[in-house]
């Protein structure tokens, strides 16, 4: 391993709500955070739109990366007890774990389904390519950027060391359940991490549970799975995300068109025309896009205007749950009263469904997709949790899916032009939530 | 409406039944990798590319039971079988998606076994990288496959004739 980085002379800290505070010793971390592609992740709100919803949402990737970097350097710590860590090794992890969301743009749900881009991709670009982050990678030895990207991509020979980031219980969602938890100040989220990093064990393709430590990791379990219906499927998180993804859709639509827009969305060209560049992507923050929104309001395209004003003033979209075998025999009859009615279809009605949505449940592994989290017992034997646990077995198995129909139902409510086919478009829609 | 679904039911339409998760999820990735329509985001898994975003549609058709799910037990695992149901093709009719030309690439897809899937998409998914790094990658993540290189030789080579097989179908 290279000299080029050691330890720092004084250790330097942050200070954390989530974690009181995060600890870096290592030149190399502090080296990492000063780079200019992870003090962009300043400005990339945590989660999205979800400040529309949880005024508290503010929170950033920057946040939320150093806490996961944090809780990866106790893991490695912990763990040390038990094993040898090759010291590069243990680098690998600390800067895996700094960087595994660096890839991230603004909105990136949104952006990702509109643009069709990968923020795994634009991770591996920032590490392999030509950026500050890499240089100072490199500083560790010319194979050290592509042994992290390996550790993120999930293609690293150590499979230990993979678990830790990316697995059914890792740093990254240890994170991001209390992270959120904080910020959006709800009660659920909340669960003994102190707990889980002290009976965790290494083995052979990832680590493992203590039995004796189950019901911390029941407790995990449940946050997980309240966290998701009630902070990551709001139905108003999923309103504006719907809108957001309008927006985009129309500017794409009409720059293809040839559109003239009143000020030039240079911002956006490469993305339009499928051709993005990594020092493109690398301007891309949600103050730029949200410059944008805030022209576009001014647009003479009378759908990109009031999209773009309903997501500034927050005017947002209604729905109805929906059950998409009813809805599709009303469905030719709904397009064609949006049609009369000057609405576009396309941008005005809408159904959201979880599989949309970027979070997952935990799955006790079958047909050996997914990696379980596996129980530790006394004879050294393993257990998958939901095979110990009757709370988590019970949640396993639950419905994890949603539809719900998004569409403005103020203009529908206003009757003074095609009153009669409002009435009958408000009576379908309603007639859906039974 | 809703036609990443559609398109999924289009895929049963054309293929008959698809036996195994695994499969399944192999070959919706192939697939993508030819460059048809499919948008399912895949990362990495420990048994190679892996779509969170295809499981969970895969659950919300079942749900709705425009998909048939059979679960069998089979020795020390549960094997799932897929098909479409009357009513996924009754949504399909009305959805009026039209999947391109995929029927014969699919079919022989579905031919293949799912280990052999494995080995093809992950030498897909590595594609970027020089063959003996790729060879590397899958001897260092399938360890537990044991895949030989004549067998890497193979996904290859079935690489190459489904490649060529859709450049006939442009």
């Amino acid at each position: 391993m290279a000299e080029r980085y050691g330890i720092l002379e004084e250790e330097k800290v942050f200070k954390d709500p989530v974690h009181r505070y995060i600890h870096v010793r290592d030149e190399l971390i502090w080296e990492l955070i000063g780079t200019k592609e992870f003090q962009r992740l300043r400005r990339i709100r945590q989660l999205g739109t979800t400040y529309l919803t949880f005024h508290g949402a503010e929170h950033t990737r920057f946040n939320h990366s150093l806490g996961v970097y944090e809780i990866m350097r106790r893991m490695v710590d912990n763990l040390g007890q038990k094993m040898t860590w090759d010291p590069e090794e243990r680098l690998v992890c600390l800067s895996a774990a700094l960087l595994h969301d660096i890839g991230h743009g603004p909105f990136s749900h949104s952006f990702e389904k509109v643009f069709h881009t990968d923020h795994e991709e634009w991770t591996r670009a920032i590490i392999l390519g030509d950026t500050d982050v890499h240089t100072v990678l490199k500083g560790i030895g010319n194979d050290f950027p592509q042994k992290v990207s390996d550790v993120i991509a999930k293609t690293y020979s150590n499979k230990l060391v993979v678990s830790l980031i990316s697995s059914q219980i890792d740093a990254d969602r240890m994170d991001y359940l209390q992270r959120d938890a904080f910020y959006t100040g709800v009660s659920y989220g909340h669960f003994d991490m102190e707990r889980l990093l002290r009976v965790m064990r290494p083995s052979e393709d990832q680590a493992v549970f203590k039995h004796s430590g189950m019901h911390a990791v029941e407790d995990y379990i449940m946050s997980r799975y309240q966290m998701y219906w009630q902070v990551y499927f709001h139905p108003v998180t999923r309103s504006a995300e719907v809108i957001l993804s309008k927006i985009l859709h129309r500017a794409k639509d009409l720059y293809g068109q040839g559109y003239q827009f009143l000020d030039k969305p240079k911002h956006f060209y490469s993305l339009f025309s499928g051709k993005i560049t990594l020092e493109d992507y690398l301007k891309l923050d949600e103050s730029v896009i949200l410059y944008y929104f805030q022209e576009w309001q001014e647009e003479s395209d009378p759908i990109l205007q009031e999209l773009c004003r309903r997501f500034m003033e927050r005017r947002l979209f209604k729905y109805v749950e929906c059950d998409p075998s009813a809805q599709m025999k009303i469905w030719p009859e709904l397009i064609q009263l949006f049609g009369k009615i000057g609405l576009d279809p396309n941008y005005y009605l809408v159904i959201d469904s979880s599989s949309d949505l970027p979070y997952d449940f935990y799955r006790p592994g079958e047909e050996e997709e997914r990696l379980p989290i596996n129980l530790l017992k006394p004879n050294g034997d393993l257990r998958e949790l939901s095979r110990e646990s009757d709370v988590v077995e019970a949640i396993s198995g639950k419905k994890r899916t949603d539809h719900k129909l998004y569409f403005p139902k103020d203009l529908l409510e206003d009757q003074r032009t095609f009153a009669d086919e409002k009435k009958r478009i408000m009576t379908l829609l309603t007639a859906q939530e039974g | 409406m809703l036609n990443e679904h559609a398109k999924l039911l289009a895929v049963f339409r054309q293929t008959g039944e698809i036996i195994g998760r695994k499969k399944l999820q192999k070959l919706i990735y192939i697939a993508k990798k030819l460059d048809f329509p499919f948008f399912e985001k895949y990362q990495f898994h420990f048994y190679g590319p892996y779509s969170e975003e295809l499981n969970l549609r895969m659950e919300e058709m079942c749900h709705l039971s425009f998909v048939t799910e059979v679960r069998e037990k089979k020795s020390g695992y549960y094997q799932y079988r897929y098909s479409l149901s009357d009513q996924g093709d009754e949504f399909l009719k009305l959805s009026k998606y039209h999947l391109p030309e995929t029927k014969d690439v699919l079919n022989e897809l579905n031919e293949q076994s799912s280990k052999f899937l494995e080995l093809v998409s992950t030498v897909l998914y590595f594609e970027n990288l020089p063959k003996e790094d790729v060879l590397d990658k899958v001897f260092t993540l399938k360890a537990k496959q044991n895949y030989s290189v004549e067998d890497v030789e193979e996904a290859y080579r079935f690489i190459d004739h489904l490649k060529g097989k859709c450049e006939c179908l442009q």
